[in-house]
């Protein structure tokens, strides 16, 4: 689509003909097709190489196509991705409770709360699948039953059995399986792999994406790559929060220097905050760790029925503990969506019935389950997660409950992206968490995997050909292009102002600070004085971080890891501003995002439909200052309800 | 707690290396072995010295990026942990730990903690996958796979890359994390068809780059994913039948 306009202008998310289901079919014959001995004339370069990374790169591969991947990894087997526990979601149906295609996009819309796109559901939960037949057949090691089939369990938000697992090491197994497939294309010589490499910038001549810019890590070199297209696939931007559930080195330099080059950026203020995390426990602590959202299967979530009982957990009756989960929510439980189970914890907290040494959990008790099905049993099913949570806290699960808080997790906004995910610069698409698609307004679990092996392994390869098919014959444009240079440049003068500052205070002292404004601003609860309270202190801090930052060596040209986190943050200063200024426009609660001043008597979020159906997609101009353009939602196949789980 | 960590220092990989001194005196035994040393190095930088590069992510146990040798031990003292679910409290008060990178000839050192282990995804290159197209792929409940069996395959399939085993063999050899992929494709249905051709491919790149076995089993007791060296003998095997059928191929 051309290049959008100014402020109020409808944006178009090119949604195929026809019924629902058939959609993807309709879509997949309009296309324009690439012919398989064309493809090798196409040169696409891939950004990222996570679950959604490396399908694509794999499958774009194997088509037959030119692929150059960036990682800033040393291997790909490193990305994030590989951090995700807890499972995959298929309509499979395997255990005839009742599941379909349908239903899971019914439960997938519902617990985005209306706010992502029907078609592009649907989608997703057709080709969820193929996703888990790809997957067996490369080898992953799913969980079987005694039979030999596939075992499934269930996650929050649905009350059928469709979460297909591998221990607690889901994400782990799944990335090794498109990890492999795209080292087979390594070795077979379609996929160039280039690790250690930083993109830090996309290039656009005449309005298109031609290639990127990016710096070898190791020796500061920086090198200019052009391409028919370029894919990005870097994840979402979860530490901007500082400290949340994302590896260390997650960042939103790849998307946000897309959005600075023109790419609209989607709904950046719904950010999911995952229910079952480990407290923070002390000042350094440079993340948070989550514990598998399957845990809530077996476990029970209480905390003490009167504030201030600060007796061991096992001392304390059962008649004055309050499951509050079950008493809220009975039909659900436990496994409600993420985001009512965060705010359930958050009130425990405030009603001064937090639990643990520094008052910042609730108990997640697995008493009662050991108590019916056995050590063994908890042991095979979660016995990782034990163990894991064991070495962090050092308390041991099986004798004490759980302690766990709310932690940011997972990104729902991201660059905008049509049903092609291509974004609004023609010849740059966006998959994976990169992109805002298709949680809507939070994420229900088990979700984050499926979209991005659905974009990296099915939809990609297939949307993408109609973009090359006409630019069959035109070469790439050459790097020695103005353009190419001037990205160049403004990189190294980024880099050059960053060493030449010699200010009083790290990248990462900021990078901490900027998190607790985000944090306590634009967290699990906003408000209007808050947010605003937020945009004016991170403007303040983002003035001290150009003024006062120091950067240690003070040269480029050699492994610098504290002049990379140097270059991260300060896009996160300028993310974190738009995060801030979406949930103030966006006056309602809906998912991840939650108004104070919009909900019910009983605590519960407030949508407004009638005003807010849409996704709010933001166009750059210069830092503190965006324009609005708006995507309306349209429903024509669920009922928009008030999201209930009780 | 006061903790002294004498430090590997090596700007470049071919830079002569030494050992640096740093104290730490506001550890606490909550925090895990890499946020002792982010403090170090906020303190260096606010020092005007340049802070200790090392590499790691996820910082819970499983990207593999982490990895360095404590006290001369493979992420340190702990069994079946990394150095990033490595916490303060087994230290005591005013010990002295000593941090290297991990030594092997087939990882160069880049920078101070910070190896190269690209060596690793070339054995992977080799074949340590399974050949299947995107979308070829029959219903995955097609071929029964009996729970104990899947549930092997997934003990090797556990091995994150972080090149421990290496690091700690005496040989600098790199059977474990070889065999643990070997052995996860080998028992499953699905890698039976490049069964041989697998195994003997990925341990002719793994032996170009890598020392020999000769069965210390140290790289057992420093996998923080505890892999058994059982899957070692299963990749022999394979390896040893490998040159019968790999012959009879080429006969044909």
């Amino acid at each position: 689509m051309s290049q959008p306009g100014a402020s109020g202008d409808v944006l178009d998310g090119r949604i195929p003909r026809g019924p629902l289901h058939d959609k993807w079919d309709n879509h997949r014959f309009d296309i324009k097709l690439v012919n398989p001995a064309n493809k090798r004339r196409f040169t696409i370069i891939v950004v990222g190489t996570g679950l959604a990374g490396a399908s694509a790169a794999a499958t774009l591969g194997e088509l037959g196509y030119n692929v150059e991947a960036f990682t800033y990894h040393d291997s790909p087997r490193r990305a994030h991705s590989i951090a995700a526990q807890g499972g995959i979601n298929a309509a499979k149906n395997y255990r005839s409770d009742g599941d379909s295609i349908w239903r899971l996009f019914y439960d997938t819309v519902k617990g985005g709360d209306y706010r992502s796109r029907e078609a592009n559901v649907y989608r997703l939960a057709q080709l969820s699948l193929e996703i888990i037949d790809q997957a067996v057949a490369q080898g992953v090691p799913f969980a079987r039953e005694y039979g030999g089939l596939l075992d499934t369990r269930s996650f929050g938000g649905a009350q059928v059995s469709r979460t297909f697992y591998a221990r607690g090491q889901t994400g782990q197994q799944l990335l090794l399986g498109c990890y492999q497939a795209m080292l087979r294309q390594v070795d077979a010589g379609t996929v160039r792999l280039h690790t250690r490499h930083e993109m830090l910038d996309v290039v656009v001549v005449d309005g298109r994406a031609v290639g990127v810019v990016v710096r070898d890590l190791l020796t500061g070199e920086i090198t200019s790559h052009s391409a028919h297209a370029i894919v990005l696939a870097t994840g979402g931007y979860s530490n901007s929060f500082f400290l949340s559930t994302n590896a260390v080195n997650s960042n939103a330099t790849a998307i946000w220097r897309a959005h600075k080059k023109g790419a609209l950026f989607a709904n950046p203020c719904f950010t999911q905050i995952h229910p079952t995390c480990i407290p923070q426990s002390e000042e350094f602590q440079s993340k948070l760790t989550l514990m598998s959202e399957s845990l809530r299967n077996d476990g029970r979530i209480w905390v003490p029925a009167d504030p201030g009982d600060d007796r061991p957990p096992n001392q304390v009756p059962a008649d004055e503990r309050d499951y509050y989960l079950e008493r809220m929510y009975p039909a659900f439980g436990n496994l409600v969506p993420r985001d009512v189970a965060s705010r359930a914890a958050k009130r425990m907290i405030d009603q001064e019935r937090g639990v643990g040494p520094l008052n910042n959990g609730v108990y997640l008790d697995f008493g009662d389950a050991i108590g019916r099905l056995g050590r063994d049993t908890i042991a095979d099913r979660y016995g990782n997660l034990f163990q894991m949570y064991e070495r962090i806290t050092g308390d041991d699960p099986y004798q004490v409950p759980m302690r766990i808080y709310p932690a940011p997790h997972y990104t729902m906004g991201g660059l905008w992206v049509d049903y092609n995910l291509s974004t609004t610069v023609p010849g740059l698409y966006a998959i994976g968490e990169a992109n805002f698609s298709d949680h809507g307004a939070n994420r229900l679990g088990a979700s984050a995997l499926m979209q991005g092996l659905a974009d990296g392994y099915f939809i990609i390869p297939t949307t993408i050909g109609d973009y090359l098919a006409p630019l069959l014959g035109e070469a790439p444009v050459p790097t020695d292009h103005p353009e190419f240079e001037r990205s160049e440049r403004a990189i190294r003068d980024q880099i050059d102002r960053f060493i030449a500052l010699k200010g009083t205070r790290s990248a990462a002292w900021f990078h901490r600070e900027l998190g607790r404004i985000v944090w306590e601003h634009c967290g699990m609860m906003r408000s209007r004085p808050g947010l605003e309270k937020g945009v004016a202190e991170i403007r303040g801090l983002r003035d001290e971080f150009r003024n006062d930052l120091r950067v240690l060596p003070q040269t480029s040209e050699t492994l610098n890891q504290a002049l990379e986190r140097a270059g991260r943050v300060a896009d996160f200063f300028e993310l974190a501003e738009l995060m801030c200024i979406d949930a103030l426009h966006r006056d309602e609660s809906a998912g991840g995002h939650f108004r104070e001043e919009y909900q019910t008597e009983n605590g519960e979020p407030q949508r407004r439909d009638d005003d807010f159906s849409y996704v709010a997609a933001w166009a750059f101009n210069r830092v503190g200052e965006w324009d609005l353009l708006k995507e309306d939602l349209t429903f024509e196949y669920v009922e928009l309800k008030t999201r209930t789980y009780e | 707690m006061r903790i002294t960590v004498r430090v590997w220092r090596q700007t470049g990989p071919s830079a002569p290396g030494r050992f640096e001194t740093y104290v730490a005196d506001r550890v606490s035994g909550e925090m895990s072995f890499l946020e002792m040393l982010d403090q170090i190095n906020e303190e260096l930088i606010s020092d005007g010295d340049e802070p200790i590069a090392f590499d790691s992510d996820c910082r819970e146990g499983i990207c593999g990026s982490c990895g360095m040798m404590i006290n001369g031990r493979a992420h340190g003292p702990l069994t079946a942990t990394a150095t990033c679910q490595l916490h303060m409290r087994h230290f005591r008060d005013g010990d002295e730990i000593v941090v290297e990178p991990w030594r092997a000839s087939a990882f160069p050192v880049i920078k101070d903690l910070v190896v190269n282990r690209s060596s690793l995804d070339r054995i992977i290159e080799a074949g340590g996958y399974v050949s299947v197209n995107t979308g070829s792929a029959p219903d995955a409940n097609l071929i029964p796979i009996p729970k104990d069996v899947a549930d092997r395959a997934f003990d090797a399939a556990a091995c994150i890359g972080c090149g421990a085993c290496v690091a700690a063999c005496p040989n600098g050899a790199a059977q474990l994390f070889t065999a643990s992929k070997v052995a996860h494709l080998d028992m499953l249905p699905q890698g039976q068809a490049e069964r041989y051709s697998r195994a003997a491919d990925m341990v002719d790149v793994m032996e170009q780059y890598f020392g020999s076995c000769t069965n210390f089993a140290e790289c057992e007791a420093a996998c923080p994913k505890a892999i058994s060296i059982d899957f070692i003998a299963m990749m022999n095997r394979d390896y040893l039948k490998a040159q019968f059928h790999i012959r009879r191929k080429r006969q044909v």
